[in-house]
């Protein structure tokens, strides 16, 4: 088991190496850089770049070395801790998006587990009460989820909070706790604003989650084992939970790496519908300015967030499902 | 003796897709979207910029045909729109006047518009009266005074036309590298596949919209639209790709592939002529299972401001007037274009499944 972790971890390294040169490359897609877009606002007229001013501007940011070395001493300063400077905000990116990403994988892992809480007692259901009302009641329900777009979702539901209950939504504090220090009414604030985008994301991975379980579980029900355990005369429900529903339930683990792009995919946008303090309506912002260590650093940290979870749920699977071999495949 | 019915596999096909109620209505909903996507000129009322100055944010207006005293009228018609500034919220309220009635006419003509950009015409679909002052506004306006159908109608030209051509280039590329790798294994293979993991492991959105903020602003509408339709394939195509390698390795083996090598066949020819058209049944359902995706990946980016812009007309753009609930609360029709999104991903679905069970007609298990 510490020789598969430990594998699994080297061969982390080149993906997240190709990884960094995609979105290195990518936010140097951009015509012109941070100093030109910003004296290009200053003078409102077309930078010249052999302008001594701008040369300077541009040795003090690194952005006269050849393309190879910028990338260098970008990805040696990430590792190193030092996500560089947002000329946007004018703080260095560490101070922006630690507390962000934060509320990111609160939101993300929230609405994952929201999913499965949900999806798999009703997967279970469907599978058991086959073409039942209730199997296509649910099988609607998670179909229009699928098809909604996330920000639409949280559109509609702040309309009728607003218009139903007279709520205004947004955000994950009320004002008075904005600022505040911690403390448990902070945390009852922030769980009490938490449910709306937990919702909003939980929808969209609902179906297939659902699907899923109700095929796999349909697959286990036929089963030899199955038919002697009923033959043997053992409880429905004892027969259902003990044996198909626990080996229906493991795939599900692998397909967190399936799950959590789409749930960060998904939060990018959802928050900024919400005005939520998560790292999407940062990554607009620094995208449509140029900000490219902001938006750079967003990027990665999003893939490393993924390559981790998906990491962790192989690991998981291996450790829950004795069946899955640790050798080479 | 009675003969026995000998159906083709295409038959077969055809008449398992058409026991699957849903598909069928699935497809017919596409169709309908679609056909209003190409004429949208001639069935919307008005063109997607004209503004109203007598109609800003008015709400959805009804079309009747009982009038006020509860006559009945053969011709619908729409009441005339009474304006009042509210004292208190300084709101526009419309209501309507039960004394004006406009009728509506069908087939009839009206602004001159040019067809598909070059066609010169008058004809619209319907339109109140010629001449008199009344208009009809079925959804409503936006903050500009525009009919809100009309533009919708011509957002779905561009929003469902970039679905099907990014699911264009992402069948290219998926089924050029699929196909390859699944073929010549080896090297290519691992490369292929090492790429592939690469790229799902990036968190698609905030790579789009990496990639979309990239676009030049000057581009022009076109050049975007296509900008935007690449960027969208381009990481699409890695699901497919994963498909088609899978169906390769396993036909590889095959003894038409055998003997068509043995031949002397081109790597090109075996892949294009012989290996492909085996399994394009199974390519066209992926294909029109990954639509959606499309469809919803332009609505999210347009909607964030960084895919298409105004003045292109899509159904992410025109969502993007309804960013906060401020907006909402005041005009909610501006949600409409959300209804289309959701219907035509629905049956993009509902067709896509129906497809899965008939490309397969001897696999009974489609049924469960």
């Amino acid at each position: 088991m510490k020789r598969y972790i430990l594998r699994r971890l080297l061969g982390m390294i080149p993906t997240l190496i190709a990884i960094s040169i995609i979105v290195f490359i990518v936010i140097q897609l951009p015509e012109g850089d941070i100093v030109t877009s910003t004296l290009d606002q200053l003078t409102a007229s077309v930078v010249d770049l052999n302008d001594d001013r701008v040369k300077n501007l541009r040795a003090q940011y690194n952005l006269d070395q050849p393309l190879p070395l910028q990338y260098l001493s970008w990805i040696g300063n990430f590792i190193t801790g030092d996500m560089g400077f947002s000329y946007l905000f004018s703080k260095p990116v560490n101070e922006l998006v630690w507390e962000r990403i934060g509320y990111t994988l609160l939101v993300t892992v929230s609405a994952l587990i929201f999913t499965w809480l949900l999806a798999l007692p009703i997967g279970i259901y469907c599978a058991v009460r086959q073409y039942s009302v209730g199997d296509y009641v649910f099988t609607t329900i998670g179909l229009l989820g699928l098809a909604t777009p996330n920000f639409l979702i949280a559109l509609i539901l702040m309309y009728l909070g607003y218009t139903w209950f007279g709520l205004s939504f947004g955000g994950l504090f009320s004002p008075e706790y904005l600022n505040a220090p911690w403390s448990w009414a902070r945390v009852g604030d922030l769980i009490s604003h938490l449910w709306i985008p937990v919702i909003v994301l939980g929808t969209s991975g609902m179906a297939v989650t659902m699907r899923l379980m109700r095929a796999n579980l349909l697959d286990e029900l036929q089963k030899p084992y199955v038919t002697t355990a009923r033959a043997k005369g053992m409880a429905p429900g004892k027969l259902l939970l003990n044996y198909p529903v626990r080996i229906a339930i493991n795939p599900f683990i692998s397909t967190i790496g399936l799950l959590l792009p789409a749930l960060l995919s998904g939060e990018a946008i959802v928050s900024v519908v919400l005005n939520l303090p998560t790292t999407g309506p940062l990554l607009v912002q620094a995208l449509i300015s140029q900000d490219m260590y902001l938006a750079g650093s967003l990027i990665m940290l999003l893939s490393v967030l993924t390559v981790v979870g998906m990491l962790l749920s192989d690991i998981l699977l291996a450790w829950v499902d004795p069946r899955i071999r640790y050798g080479r495949t | 003796m009675v003969e026995p019915e000998l159906l083709s596999p295409r038959r077969m096909a055809w008449r398992r897709f058409r026991q699957h109620r849903l598909a069928v209505l699935g497809g017919a909903i596409l169709i309908a979207l679609y056909g209003v996507a190409l004429f949208c000129e001639f069935i919307s009322p008005y063109t997607p910029d004209q503004r109203n100055a007598k109609a800003i944010n008015a709400p959805p207006m009804n079309i009747r045909v009982f009038d006020s005293e509860g006559r009945f009228h053969l011709r619908p018609f729409v009441h005339g729109l009474e304006l009042t500034i509210n004292d208190d919220t300084w709101q526009r309220e419309y209501s309507e006047d039960k004394n004006i009635r406009y009728p509506l006419h069908f087939f009839t003509e009206a602004e001159p518009y040019e067809l598909w950009g070059i066609i010169p015409a008058r004809l619209r679909l319907f339109q109140v009266e010629p001449g008199s002052q009344g208009y009809v506004h079925w959804l409503g306006t936006d903050s500009l005074g525009r009919d809100m159908l009309s533009r919708i109608l011509y957002g779905a030209r561009v929003s469902l036309s970039i679905g099907l051509i990014g699911v264009g280039l992402t069948l290219f590329i998926g089924v050029l590298l699929g196909g390859f790798a699944g073929y010549l294994g080896g090297r290519v293979d691992s490369l292929v596949q090492r790429s592939i993991e690469i790229l799902q492991s990036i968190p698609t959105l905030p790579l789009w919209m990496a990639l979309s903020a990239a676009l030049p602003v000057a581009w022009s509408p076109i050049a975007t639209y296509f900008g935007v339709t690449i960027i969208l394939s381009f990481f699409g195509w890695t699901t497919l790709a994963r498909q088609v390698r899978g169906r390769f390795l396993s036909m590889r083996e095959e003894d038409f592939v055998v003997a068509a090598r043995l031949m002397g066949a081109s790597d090109t020819r075996i892949v294009f002529y012989h290996m492909l058209p085996s399994f394009s049944s199974h390519i066209i359902t992926t294909a029109t299972l990954a639509v959606p995706a499309m469809i919803l990946g332009e609505t999210a980016l347009s909607f964030l401001g960084i895919g298409l812009r105004a003045p292109v007309v899509s159904w992410g753009v025109l969502l993007q007037q309804a960013q906060n609930y401020q907006v909402i609360v005041m005009t909610p029709w501006l949600l409409w274009p959300g209804a289309f999104i959701v219907v035509a991903v629905i049956a993009f679905n509902l067709l896509g499944d129906g497809l899965r069970d008939a490309a397969d007609p001897y696999n009974h298990q489609g049924e469960r």
